[in-house]
């Protein structure tokens, strides 16, 4: 008779143990996201939520699918390789709905200033300038064109 | 309704396929990609580079960015032969802005004295220190080599800000994350390049696919000196230099 009073208190240890591993699956299951393990030790659903993040630079084959003048203007100078919102800024609300947003003209005293003024660090292929003594001041659009600066190059 | 036997059969096969799509929720915007058929990576030529901030601008714009953090900066080095261990480093505004000549007189004057501009961004490491420290699985390596971080599932604990080698995390001051560069995932999966790529106007940084065998960054380089950041370490680097200065650290 004995021996069943014991083995009793072995079936309450394993019914606090059953009752314990229930509450720890159910936990489990509900903090855990369903899609955490998919592809490893993080939640696969992350990957599309970063993904679907807003573009912001239309990227140059967007902007030259209309503006093709410009690209076959730009083609023929020194600044071909140079894409269009590196100047523009970014305009993919601009490529959605043309007509609502407009791009703003950049000023060329800031823009070019920013790759062409004069900088010890400077690569020494590159073309620089100390503007203050180049233009006097001027923008560089009095002489230059931006999609094709050499003097005297196609205009547009 | 004339309900014949041909009618009732492509009647199921249609309800078949609207029952996928429904299954399969939101039809994705990028179908064609596949995840496994890429293994991104960074290729930077710092003798292009010419500190004009534009990828920084652009990334900061592309990814909201908060003021005074940055995903991609640019460091100027100024380095004599005195200085090949302690070069004279400086990034105002992550080089944002450009960079001001220096002031006379500021600068190192030893022999040799040489200075160039090193654009940094997160290396996306196969191996990275970062991944491996988080205690929760937010941030992880992708299946197509991109170092991620999930917003929803970070703590900010910090504990991969201090194991980035390279100084790449932030935490994002409102939302009390880390955050990092993406690689622009948003883009590169619809078949775009990165932000900053697509702003650089000397094409110093490039953005490969090492899993393309067609992607000219194989071809570059067999014919060019490539290396990584901190190889010392065994990160697994993906972000590529080619002319880098022994003194980059």
């Amino acid at each position: 008779m004995n021996r069943f009073k014991d083995s009793e208190h072995l079936l309450r240890v394993v019914g606090v143990f059953l009752v314990g591993v229930t509450i720890f699956i159910c936990f489990r299951a509900w903090f855990v996201p369903k899609s955490f393990g998919e592809f490893g030790h993080y939640r696969a659903d992350s990957l599309a939520e970063v993904a679907a993040l807003p573009i912001v630079h239309a990227g140059h084959e967007t902007c030259e699918a209309c503006h093709s003048d410009v690209l076959d203007v730009k083609k023929t100078g020194k600044h071909s390789g140079v894409n269009c919102e590196a100047c523009h800024g970014p305009l993919a609300r601009h490529a959605e709905d043309p007509a609502a947003v407009k791009p703003v003209l950049p000023d060329t005293s800031v823009l070019c200033a920013r790759c062409h003024e004069s900088n010890s660090a400077k690569p020494k292929w590159f073309p620089t300038v100390v503007t203050a003594e180049h233009s006097m001041g001027m923008p560089c659009n009095t002489c230059h064109t931006p999609h094709n600066p050499k003097i005297g190059g196609e205009k547009k | 309704m004339n309900m014949n036997r041909r009618f009732f059969i492509t009647l199921t096969g249609a309800a078949a396929v609207a029952w996928k799509s429904v299954l399969a929720g939101a039809p994705e915007d990028s179908p064609n990609y596949k995840i496994t058929d890429h293994w991104w990576a960074m290729l930077i030529d710092v003798d292009k580079c010419i500190g004009c901030g534009n990828c920084v601008r652009a990334c900061s714009v592309e990814n909201n960015v908060p003021e005074g953090f940055f995903r991609t900066w640019i460091e100027r080095y100024q380095v004599d032969d005195q200085h090949m261990e302690d070069p004279l480093v400086d990034s105002p505004d992550g080089g944002m802005h450009g960079f001001p000549v220096r002031a006379p007189g500021t600068g190192l004057t030893g022999n040799g004295v040489k200075e160039f501009f090193v654009p940094k961004l997160c290396n996306h490491c196969a191996d990275s220190p970062c991944t491996q420290v988080c205690p929760v699985g937010a941030t992880f390596t992708t299946r197509d080599g991109v170092v991620l971080i999930d917003e929803k599932y970070c703590l900010g604990c910090r504990y991969c800000v201090q194991a980035c080698p390279y100084g790449c995390r932030f935490i994002h001051p409102e939302k009390q994350v880390a955050q990092k560069c993406t690689l622009c995932y948003h883009r590169i999966t619809k078949g775009l390049t990165t932000a900053c790529c697509e702003a650089c106007p000397t094409g110093s940084r490039q953005l490969a696919d090492l899993k393309n065998p067609n992607d000219p960054i194989h071809e570059f380089m067999k014919k060019h000196s490539v290396q990584v950041l901190k190889p010392q370490m065994a990160t697994g680097a993906k972000a590529y230099y080619a002319n880098l200065d022994g003194s980059v650290r």
